[in-house]
């Protein structure tokens, strides 16, 4: 099936199987390895990106569901400036670990940020609770979205 | 320049893994490579009699046992592990071959094509099913991989004096360590020479592996690591056997092979934390203190020995607690059973250990009506006493110290009486603990077997190279070695360079285990740092090397077990408070403190991490994370079965260190990466207790759990 998308930014046609999981065609097709694959099942968020601002699970994606759609991975959010401001938050706070979590957080975060650009706690938590690290415990992560708050205020 | 070592950096790897730059092991691309996956063991316990494979498309190969150049046995503490199983398979999941080949997809349907036929076993599937008769042993005679005593003072004596003496059981369960990358190496075969990259702790126990499996001179074996997703114990000595078989399929096809797990087949197939069962006895003398303490210890060690009996000395040397106790005996033995194979994780032992001890205090204290802080006081170790193999407490323990500044934050005293006994809609309790790790290898593991090699090279430029072995896998060693450093040498922190060590360049420093990189690793550092500030001027190139000495204080028997188990001790309390509902047995973490004596802390904000992401990680284990086996089958296979802690599961922590400079660590430093995991299971299973009223013996403490000892108790 051909499927035509926006992707980063740029007019995006592929021809593959519409049920391929779309995790697999960023990073298999399209080489965008920041989109990390850690379970598979819609469960981790490591795989997270955005499809129409939407923050999904790229693993239980689709191909198919694609079309039509303007998808962010964080390869193409991290010439932004509002990534810029969540990177500097996240070194500030330690918000980041092994990393692994790290991209998709960042992306949880720019969700969250663009519907609610001054969430309180409980808002961030829930935001970012389809992402899961193992090695902060959250609460540095969560530091790390408060900083890009107050810090990038006006750009969301 | 850093002003106070302590003083936090933003670390050096953060930007590239924030934005997706980091390669880790599935993002490196090899030209031509082919995939691999594992036909794996349905059975718990089986010969296999046949296995018929079907016809192989061109450019598909089969790796199995007959492709093993040189032995068949992944390079452990005892050579009973196949790379590949041969006639028997002891537990479901173990390798039995490999397909490789160009398409991912075909792979599967050969997998899925290939006929194994068993002829099952009699499998031995619990703790308990060791013991029972008429069944054949899966190692050595008695199904035992390790077995082990020790004694302290005259354990007979004080029991038949005691006035009072108290019996329980203890049990926790499996454990994954669950970091969020899965396993995953690549075995590339070039010029005569093999090459693994992969996400791992310890490089050289890869290498050592290999210099097995294939047979072959070390000179033609290279291990590269690549940037690690976490670990937590589960990529100590696991990845060794995947190291092997793609470094065996690389020499079959000559192609790079990449043999990347998925989730479910790494929650069902790899090592994980040990499940135990712990009896305490306990003799109280006539003005209630502990006189003697008895225990014996059984953990689950799965089918191989693995790194079992190291876990198993590590859970006993923590037997008795923080405590001084004058009279011990504890035994311990790690079982065969056909079940996954056990293997490090965070805590190492000790958590299993801690948490039997920690309840049992509590329930002393129960039996005597008093707040278990008084009885703990009454007998918590201090410098000088002996350990429970006799070790001096050579250095300051600043346990009152720390309790109080516990009780200060949480205001445990006060609330720990007023929950006692509480009704209402919801129930409150409040836990603490109190804990230790023994920081670096157990016993005189540093000086007999790892002999660490640390080295700095200063390269023309200016710039100063750290090479040792050690690698970062989330937990901060590249910021807080570079800063160990930079600091003595005091050139920029950006003029000190770390990379991710590949054993054609770095010396052995030991693996990434055990709290000792920063302790022992950093040490080394440190001093060598210091030789290289001297000798600067020397030459535009200078290296250095240093090798690990023993502090010259440590006595160590490794035969009786007798003497300094560590070479020193990091210290922490915990607090916990809960709330359970009544009518669904819902537990729901209300607060948090701990306070921590790792001697000096290299940066506060990388230790805050190991601090925050350890209690969370000991608070899963304590009430969430089930993982159960029927008929030797892991039943939460999948991370929708296996439940971690997410972001709205626990609130924000008080978190307080305490300084107590070691002096061989580098700027004081002792371990700190497993510690703050130890403490988190005891408190908060003492908080539920004090919250329902009821002994809470088990781990995870589920609703479930609740229901049934509530009913028990009723």
């Amino acid at each position: 099936m051909k499927i035509d998308f926006v992707l980063n930014g740029r007019d995006v046609s592929i021809d593959t199987v519409p049920l391929r999981s779309l995790v697999d065609v960023l990073r298999e097709d399209q080489n965008l390895t920041g989109v990390k694959k850690g379970c598979g099942e819609g469960e981790c968020g490591a795989c997270s990106v955005l499809v129409n601002g939407k923050l999904i699970n790229s693993c239980i994606f689709p191909a198919g569901a694609a079309h039509g759609t303007e998808i962010v991975t964080i390869e193409g959010f991290r010439e932004t400036n509002r990534y810029r401001v969540i990177e500097d938050a996240f070194a500030e706070a330690g918000s980041v670990q092994c990393g692994f979590c790290t991209p998709g957080m960042v992306l949880a975060a720019e969700a969250l940020l663009r519907e609610e650009p001054r969430p309180d706690d409980a808002a961030i938590r829930e935001a970012i609770s389809g992402n899961l690290c193992r090695c902060t415990g959250y609460n540095m992560i969560v530091d790390g979205i408060k900083i890009a708050v107050k810090k990038g205020k006006g750009i969301w | 320049m850093i002003k106070k070592i302590s003083e936090p950096v933003n670390r050096p790897d953060a930007a590239a893994k924030t934005g997706g730059y980091a390669c880790y092991i599935d993002d490196m691309y090899f030209e031509g490579a082919l995939f691999a996956a594992t036909l794996r063991s349905e059975r718990p316990r089986a010969v296999i009699e046949d296995i018929e494979m079907p016809d192989l498309p061109d450019g598909y190969y089969i790796v199995d046992k007959d492709d093993v150049p040189g032995m068949n046995r992944v390079k452990m503490l005892v050579d009973d592990q196949p790379f590949f199983a041969e006639d028997t398979v002891n537990y479901i999941g173990e390798p039995i071959l490999l397909v490789a080949g160009p398409d991912r997809a075909k792979i599967e349907t050969i997998l899925s094509m290939i006929r194994v036929r068993y002829a099952d076993l009699e499998p031995v599937l619990s703790i308990e099913e060791t013991a029972s008769a008429g069944k054949d042993p899966i190692y050595s005679t008695d199904n035992c991989f390790a077995y082990y005593e020790i004694k302290k003072g005259d354990i007979e004596k004080a029991f038949d004096n005691a006035k009072e003496i108290l019996m329980y059981e203890y049990r926790t369960g499996l454990q994954e360590q669950l970091y969020l990358e899965p396993q995953g190496v690549v075995g590339v075969y070039e010029n005569g020479q093999v090459t693994v990259y992969g996400s791992m702790q310890c490089p050289y126990y890869i290498k050592a592996a290999l210099v097995q499996g294939l047979g072959w001179d070390e000179g033609r074996i290279r291990v590269v690591q690549a940037a690690t997703g976490g670990a937590f114990g589960g990529k100590e000595e696991y990845p060794s056997i995947i190291a092997g078989h793609a470094a065996f399929a690389a020499v079959k096809t000559g192609k790079p092979v990449r043999l990347i797990f998925n989730r479910r087949e790494d929650i069902s197939s790899t090592t994980k934390r040990h499940p135990s069962i712990i009896k305490i006895r306990t003799a109280l003398d006539g003005s209630n203190r502990i006189i003697a303490l008895e225990a014996d210890i059984r953990l689950d060690g799965g089918a191989y020995a693995g790194l079992s009996p190291v876990v198993l000395q590590r859970a006993m040397f923590a037997a008795s607690g923080a405590y001084s106790i004058p009279n011990v005996m504890v035994s311990g033995r790690v079982l065969a059973t056909n079940n996954v194979p056990s293997g490090a994780m965070r805590g190492f032992g000790a958590p299993q250990s801690f948490f039997a001890v920690e309840m049992h205090m509590q329930n002393i204290a129960r039996k005597l009506g008093m707040d278990p802080l008084d009885i703990k006081m009454d007998h918590i170790l201090k410098r000088g006493d002996s350990t429970v193999t006799g070790g001096e407490l050579r250095h300051d323990v600043k346990l009152p110290e720390m309790i109080s500044f516990a009780e200060e934050m949480s205001g445990y005293r006060g609330k720990q009486k007023a929950f006692r006994g509480n009704t209402g809609d919801v129930l409150r309790g409040i836990g603490l603990s109190v804990f230790y790790h023994g920081c670096a290898f157990t016993g005189s593991g540093e000086k007999d077997k790892i002999k660490a090699n640390a080295r700095l090279k200063k390269n023309e430029d200016g710039k100063v190279q750290i090479l040792v072995s050690n690698v970062e896998m989330g937990q901060g060693a590249l910021t807080t070695l570079k800063k160990i450093v930079s600091r003595v040498l005091e050139i920029p922190f950006g003029d000190v360079i770390y990379e991710n060590p590949d054993t054609s360049k770095v010396p052995d420093s030991g693996p990434t285990v055990a709290s000792r990189t920063v302790m022992i690793v950093g040490f080394l550092l440190e001093k060598a740092a210091r030789d290289l500030k001297d000798r600067w001027d020397e030459a535009s190139e200078l290296e250095i090397t240093r090798v690990y000495e023993e502090p010259e204080y440590i006595k160590w028997d490794p035969e009786k077990f007798e003497g300094d188990a560590y070479p020193v001790y990091s210290w922490g309390v915990n607090v916990i408070e809960v709330e359970v509902d009544p009518a669904t047995f819902v537990t729901r973490v209300t607060g948090i403190w701990g306070v921590y004596d790792i001697g000096a802390a290299i940066d506060e904000k990388v230790i805050k991490g190991q601090i925050e992401g350890g209690i969370t990680q000991g608070l899963g284990y304590a009430a969430l994370e089930v993982m159960n086996t029927e008929k030797g089958k892991i039943l939460q296979g999948s991370l929708t079965d296996y439940i971690i802690p997410n972001s709205v599961e626990f609130p924000e922590m008080g978190i307080r260190l305490v300084d107590n400079p070691y002096e061989y660590g580098p700027f004081g430093a002792k371990g700190a990466g497993e510690l703050p995991f130890v403490g988190a299971a005891p408190a908060f299973a003492s908080a539920v207790q004090n919250a329902i009223g009821i002994r809470v013996s088990r781990l995870p403490v589920t609703p479930e759990y609740i229901l049934e000892i509530s009913e028990s108790e009723n």
